[in-house]
């Protein structure tokens, strides 16, 4: 990385990284703290939940990404194809195996600990199901509590629906939870909690829109994932998650007041040239250069489903205080992947409208169903309804075998050639007419 | 004085480039095989662009008298290919250097040395005789034109008469010898050698026999005997016309680099342009009707969805491998030992498609012997696979979003017979028989024409859809 010029750093990004160190340094000292260690997904979490009992929740994608990101997922992956997962099999859950056979070393270098209860709260990615089988058996003994989360393919959240979410939660997650942390659970301090959980939503919601103004303030993909970290990961509920939302808030509207663009590591994106949506996760091996061929095209992404993934807020669900159980059920089943295409569709649809859009752009994983099943039909309809040319790349997660830097940057430039070339025709049009 | 407009295409294999007039005419096409530099492959492809365009602008000037005077015509055909002999020779001397110094360097012992410069003068004796003949009474046929495919394949004849054991070291001086030689861009006086062509033009017409042999057909000798009878009439009244040509000052008002190589080009920023813009736009400006394009190149297939401005909606390309483009053809044909050219007309001649597999270059070798020797004929196995590649490029076009009326096909595979039957019936299967399907004989020079086009209009757009509305107006 010595090549690269110091990334910028705001307070809110100082801020996060103080709340990361703490919250590994924690997950190092657990047995000493006498804290129990639960192992759950992003998608559709119980983390204020997890927190209501005093457990630390760890978040093995999220391991697995980062691990991506420090350059640790190629060993890791190898590791795991080594006793036996074949090529085709979810990378994060390769990285995340091999990383475990590694020790167990997160990204502050610190040990994570192993876990004493295997959370499975999302069912929507049924790789997740496999993923936790193969954890057990890596942590024989260790307790399995499952929720089953209703897809919702009709496109509605029915009553039946929740009172489901809320009896498993009751019968099955509550009671697990209370044996393993051995505290009863406690209704009034989880309500609470989501008096936190709502106001940083509020927040969050509010920054991901700022980028609703030309030219746009924040980069909404790149660095809108670092934007989502502390909510969609162990900190929603906590007064901390509201004091960075405060603090990012406020370093948003300092840049809307100055007229300044998006903070990219490479430095302020000075002249916003196109705009685009982007649908599917970011390649994390080649995060920082895969960014930069954005940066330097001048392109600036609005909105995006990968930061839905965590909670679709702007669609206007949040957390609710006066019944946790039922807006827990809620949220599980409203994230970004158990929509249903049409609602897929629908959201991105009104996205590339609402964002001024000049494009819509998939980054297609190669070895995630979850997220590639139906982009092209997404793709398709996008290009039809909002009337905007669309680009689709391929990478993935967390396997530097398939990020081709050559490839992708052939492809972009003719797509960003393409929007241009579009801008221009359209000027011409207007001026004509 | 006329502007030019230049369109450089540098693809993983091929390197071409077109010159267009104000008009939008193709006035000048030259290709050559992209190697290692890419800047002497644009070089190349460049130079016979100006060359090729110096001609047609001669057939232009001389129009009327053509259409009088059939001779004229088969006068400047002949000097055309006379002409690339006249290059080609300067390339052999060239490389005969390049041979001579590599053998000085492999071998110490001078003894040997001598032997194997024996046989390099007696290899090359042996073959340009051949070659020059090949160009003079254009026997080359369909067979690749690129200077390091002609020689290799006559250099590799004449090794293999000898023994075995100088098949190595004779094949390792060819190795190290042909890319210095074919990587140094030679500069050529266009009159000095357009003249040098018309002296040898001169000679062989004096030197025809009389009546007519066994072995020619008789097409043949009636074109013959069209110029014998006048031939120095004939190049009298066309030399003036040459040199005019030959002094013409040409003007390369702008121009435009795409391909993979792109990058590479010696061209400021604003003169790149993706392939994937250009093919549309070429395509788009032979068939402005054009909505869907089909690019099979060396390395990718592009499925490229255009509006009526030619300009691209969405495109899907082969990602990861690039099995069932060119250079797959290209290995098949190796491993049949037979030219690519051959491989479409044989496989035209199939009785039946054997299933094949396209995902893999390599497999589809193996599994080519395989079938082979389970007693398919080749024909057939052929077939099967430029059915495979058909397949493969038809998914790509589903992901693309489908066809669209009028569908064009292009890129250096289009050249294929059979890649376009099976193109044809694939696209009519799926999409309907009212498809329109477009295939120009220029498609391997769609990206070029492609370039050549942004190069004249500089982005101030002044797309052929609109004149097209304007002459219709």
């Amino acid at each position: 990385m010595s090549s690269h010029k110091e990334a910028i750093k705001e307070n809110s990004m100082i801020i996060q990284k103080e709340m990361l160190a703490k919250q590994f340094k924690d997950l190092s000292m657990a047995k000493e703290l006498g804290k129990k260690v639960v192992y759950t997904f992003v998608p559709g979490n119980l983390t204020e939940l997890i927190l209501s009992f005093d457990m630390l929740p760890v978040y093995p994608e999220i391991n697995a990404l980062q691990s991506g990101m420090r350059k640790k997922s190629a060993e890791y992956i190898r590791d795991a194809e080594k006793i036996g997962f074949s090529e085709d099999v979810c990378t994060y859950v390769k990285c995340d195996i091999g990383m475990m056979l590694n020790g167990n070393i997160g990204p502050t270098g610190e040990k994570i600990p192993p876990p004493d209860l295997l959370l499975l709260s999302y069912t929507g990615c049924f790789t997740f199901l496999k993923w936790f089988e193969n954890l057990e058996r890596l942590y024989p003994g260790v307790p399995v509590a499952m929720l089953h989360t209703p897809y919702q393919e009709d496109g509605v959240m029915t009553e039946d629906q929740i009172n489901y979410m809320v009896k498993q939660m009751k019968e099955e997650v509550i009671p697990k939870m209370e044996m393993v942390s051995g505290q009863k659970y406690d209704h009034a301090r989880l309500s609470k909690m989501m008096e936190n959980s709502a106001k940083a939503e509020d927040l969050l919601v509010k920054i991901l829109e700022s980028a609703k103004l030309v030219p746009s303030p924040i980069d909404a993909y790149f660095a809108g994932v670092y934007y989502i970290g502390p909510i969609f990961t162990a900190f929603r509920g906590t007064q901390e998650a509201v004091d960075y939302y405060t603090e990012l808030w406020n370093e948003v509207q300092q840049r809307i007041e100055l007229g300044l663009g998006p903070v990219t590591p490479e430095g302020e994106i000075k002249e916003e040239k196109f705009r685009l949506v982007v649908e599917g996760p970011p390649n994390w091996t080649n995060f920082r250069e895969f960014w930069k061929i954005f940066y330097d095209m001048g392109a600036v992404i609005v909105a995006s489903s990968y930061t839905k993934v965590g909670g679709v807020y702007d669609l206007g669900f949040r957390h609710d205080p006066k019944e946790p159980l039922e807006s827990l059920s809620k949220y599980c089943m409203g994230v970004y992947t158990n929509m249903n295409l049409p609602q897929r569709v629908e959201m991105l649809e009104n996205y590339v409208k609402e964002y001024k859009a000049d494009g819509f752009l998939i980054n297609s994983i190669k070895s995630c169903n979850s997220f590639s099943a139906g982009q092209l039909m997404i793709m398709r309809e996008i290009e039809q309804r909002a009337s905007v040319p669309v680009g689709f790349i391929e990478s993935d997660l967390v396997d530097p075998r398939y990020f081709s830097y050559s490839n992708i940057k052939n492809r972009l430039e003719s797509y960003f050639q393409m929007l241009e070339q579009r801008k221009i025709i359209l000027k011409q049009e207007a001026t004509t007419i | 004085m006329y502007k030019y407009y230049l369109g450089v295409d540098l693809g993983s294999t091929t390197s071409k480039a077109v010159i267009i007039n104000e008009q939008d005419e193709i006035i000048g096409r030259g290709i050559t095989n992209t190697r290692s530099n890419y800047s002497v492959a644009a070089d190349i492809a460049r130079d016979e662009a100006i060359y090729n365009a110096r001609f047609s602008i001669l057939q232009k000037n001389i129009q009327k008298e053509i259409e009088f005077n059939p001779s004229y015509q088969k006068y400047i055909a002949d000097l055309a290919s006379v002409f690339q002999y006249e290059q080609f020779k300067v390339r052999l001397d060239r490389l005969g250097e390049e041979l001579v110094k590599t053998c000085h360097t492999m071998f110490a012992d001078e003894e040997k040395r001598k032997i194997m410069l024996g046989h390099l003068i007696a290899i090359r004796k042996a073959f340009k005789p051949v070659i020059k003949h090949d160009y003079l009474y254009n026997n080359l046929g369909s067979k690749n034109q690129f200077f390091r495919d002609i020689v290799s394949e006559k250099y590799n004849e004449e090794v293999n008469k000898l023994e075995m054991s100088l098949f190595e070291p004779l094949m390792t001086i060819w190795d190290k010898s042909i890319s210095p030689a074919e990587n140094e861009r030679v500069q050529f006086n266009f009159k000095e050698l357009i003249h040098k062509a018309m002296d040898e033009l001169k000679h062989k017409y004096k030197n025809l026999p009389d009546t007519s042999t066994e072995n020619t057909s008789i097409n043949f000798d009636a074109e013959m005997n069209l110029l014998k009878g006048n031939f120095d009439q004939v190049s009298d009244t066309l030399r003036k016309h040459i040199d005019e040509i030959a002094d013409l000052e040409f003007n390369i008002a702008n121009m435009t680099g795409t391909g993979y190589g792109r990058a590479l080009l010696p061209f400021p920023e604003d003169c790149i342009r993706s392939e994937i813009l250009c093919h549309a736009f070429g395509a788009h400006a032979v068939f402005p009707d054009t909505r869907t394009v089909l690019d099979i190149g060396g390395q990718d297939t592009k499925a490229i969805q255009v509006d009526k401005h030619g300009l691209v909606t969405s495109f899907q390309m082969n990602d990861r491998c690039a099995a069932g483009c060119g250079r797959y053809l290209g290995y098949i044909a190796d491993e049949m030992s037979i030219s690519i050219n051959e491989l479409g007309p044989m496989a035209m001649q199939a009785e039946k498609e054997v299933t094949i597999c396209s995902t893999c270059t390599v497999f589809a070798g193996a599994e080519l012997r395989e079938l082979t020797n389970l007693g398919e004929k080749r024909e057939d196995i052929l077939g099967g696979l430029h059915r495979a590649i058909i397949m493969r490029a038809m998914s790509l076009i589903a992901r693309s979003g489908g066809v669209f009326n009028e569908f064009t096909f292009t890129g250096g595979v289009a050249r294929n017979p059979a890649v376009i039957k099976y193109l044809t019936q694939l696209v009519r299967e799926n999409y309907g028989e009212s498809i329109k399907i477009n295939i120009h004989t220029d498609s391997i020079f769609m990206g070029a024409l492609g370039g050549a086009m942004f190069a004249r209009r500089n982005l101030n757009l002044d797309l052929p859809s609109v004149k097209k509305v304007k002459e219709m107006a």
